[in-house]
């Protein structure tokens, strides 16, 4: 198949799945049981015209086919609403938060990956029996960690909150890594070239890496959908002003356009790393 | 690794235990609240010391334990239902159902679950008790928990679909459903039953981050996510080792069912 083919066929894909995610949200949200109270109600201060006024803002919330076609709309005009909640537009709130995300996600990601990384290099490098059982401890003991819980931890240490998305990544992708790693190593065509007395560094570098470069992308790609999962938490918790505290306060704030905003957003963000990395990693297109 | 897992085996039975006759003992009220003595320190009459409204913490530990060790099991079992139901029954039939499970399923799993966790459960009136926002909080965890399963099974319903055993049988003449629920089914549980002992702490987890950011178990029933709180709480006010009780058991019984399962992720 054509690069060219390959790439429109994604795209196509990557489009379908991010408009059936963002309706998906939508529909969750509309028929969740509390959907359409709204606590401004219960303010004793708001006048019967004030109240009415709320009642018919989240009554045009309730045809969800119709308003999720005019949303899309709007977005293809430009516009993405009006946060209720925050009164500011929403393309503004995502403009002034995403970059923030993105940085301590790309920064975390890429500490998470050089950690396990050299670590998966030294365990190989050196058949360290005691730092094998070390690494492989330490990263069961962080997977037995919610995301929160350490974002918690960190503020009690005057430590950065990002780590805590570290501390979320790390451990999926060491562990993946190091049972890859260790499965490849045990191949007859590894265990012929150490026969022939190869370095282990080029061993690893030349033989190991390459026979397991597909599984290594798609890891990638699930990794940032992994270290944008955690965002929600540890950005609520350590006051970081990102997309996941956007989510979380409109979330408590029943805030629609906002949380059918950031849901498209994140899934294009994962739909698209994902797609890239299978993409990357797609044999069909590598030379013979 | 074999007295690592009976080690785990034994920690998570002695917690499960714990938290399901302790918390029928009269003593142990997550309610109750001593005047008395507000966020202090452990005591003899309260072992891990009292919370910001003075109930015992031990009390609140024991049920919220219980709480999480009752409903991530039930959620777990949602979750591997609707992964035989998308996963393996399409992977056995094939064809074009088979092939539009795949694309649920990879739709399932491209979208940010956490994300949408979150939205539900904001949703959820106002009003909800505490027992029907937990037992809401864990559906939706299950209802939501599908994907990864549903994939693993459909591939290995396609794999018996396509094996030996299977055509001998088909060619002999055994009908599809017999052919499916007598020599399909048992073949599947082991990985059922693998899947629903990988998901159990997943969701504990999950609920504890859902719990963190107020939107997991309502208060007053405690769970072990929604006592991770006293953590905040414990940054401001007072600090001492007893805040950390939840975590530490939290952290323990994850590691303790990672452990003792771990057969069951090969199969």
């Amino acid at each position: 198949m054509s690069l060219w083919r390959t790439l429109a066929k994604r795209l196509i894909m990557a489009v379908i799945v991010i408009l059936v995610g963002g309706f998906l949200s939508a529909v969750l949200v509309r028929y969740a049981p509390g959907f359409g109270t709204d606590e401004r109600q219960l303010d004793a201060r708001l006048s019967a015209e004030s109240l009415q006024a709320i009642r018919d803002e989240s009554s045009a919330e309730r045809g969800i086919a119709s308003y999720y076609v005019e949303w899309l709309r709007k977005m293809l005009r430009g516009g993405l609403g009006d946060s209720r909640s925050m009164q500011k537009p929403v393309a503004q709130l995502l403009m002034e938060r995403s970059g923030i995300t993105l940085r301590i996600v790309a920064e975390s990601l890429a500490i998470a990956w050089m950690v396990a990384l050299f670590l998966v290099a030294a365990t190989w490098s050196t058949h360290s029996a005691p730092l094998e059982k070390t690494c492989t401890t330490a990263s069961g003991l962080l997977l037995c960690l919610p995301a929160g819980a350490v974002a918690l931890l960190l503020i009690l240490l005057n430590a950065p909150g990002y780590l805590a998305l570290v501390a979320v990544v790390f451990p999926k992708v060491h562990r993946y890594l190091s049972d890859l790693v260790g499965a490849t190593g045990r191949m007859s065509h590894i265990l012929a070239a150490r026969a022939k007395g190869i370095s282990e560094h080029r061993l690893l570098l030349w033989h190991v890496i390459p026979a397991i470069r597909r599984e290594i992308l798609a890891l990638g790609g699930v990794s940032i959908a992994l270290a944008l999962n955690a965002a929600i938490p540890v950005e609520a918790l350590c006051g970081i002003p990102g997309i996941g505290q956007l989510a979380w306060q409109s979330a408590l704030a029943r805030d629609l356009p906002v949380l059918i905003s950031v849901s498209l957003l994140v899934i294009a963000f994962t739909v698209l790393a994902n797609s890239g990395a299978d993409l990357l990693a797609d044999e069909r297109r590598q030379p013979a | 690794m074999k007295i690592a897992r009976m080690v785990a085996i034994v920690v998570v039975s002695l917690i499960t235990l714990i938290s399901m006759g302790g918390s029928l003992l009269p003593g142990f009220d997550y309610i109750r609240q001593d005047r008395k003595h507000f966020s202090e320190g452990p005591s003899y009459e309260h072992w891990l010391g009292t919370d910001a409204v003075g109930r015992d913490r031990l009390a609140r530990l024991i049920h919220g334990t219980r709480v999480s060790l009752l409903l991530a099991p039930a959620a777990a079992g949602i979750s591997v239902v609707l992964a035989f139901v998308v996963g393996a029954a399409p992977g056995f039939a094939g064809g074009v159902t088979e092939r539009m499970a795949k694309a649920i399923i990879d739709l399932a799993l491209s979208l940010p679950w956490f994300f949408l966790l979150l939205m539900v459960r904001a949703m959820l009136p106002l009003n909800t008790s505490p027992a029907v926002s937990a037992a809401i909080t864990f559906s939706v965890l299950g209802l939501l928990g599908w994907g990864v399963p549903a994939r693993i099974l459909l591939a290995r319903a396609r794999r018996l679909r396509q094996s030996e055993f299977v055509a001998l049988a088909r060619a002999g003449g055994v009908s599809h459903r017999r052919l499916f629920g007598v020599h399909v089914l048992p073949n599947l549980l082991p990985v059922m039953t693998a899947q629903f002992w990988i998901a159990v702490p997943v969701f504990i987890l999950a609920e504890a981050n859902l719990s963190l950011l107020g939107l997991g178990v309502a208060e007053p029933l405690p769970s072990l996510g929604g006592l991770l709180r006293d953590l905040e709480s414990g940054l401001s006010v007072r600090s001492d080792l007893c805040n950390f009780a939840a975590l530490f058991v939290l952290v323990v019984m994850v590691s303790s069912l990672q452990v003792a399962f771990m057969k069951h992720e090969v199969s």
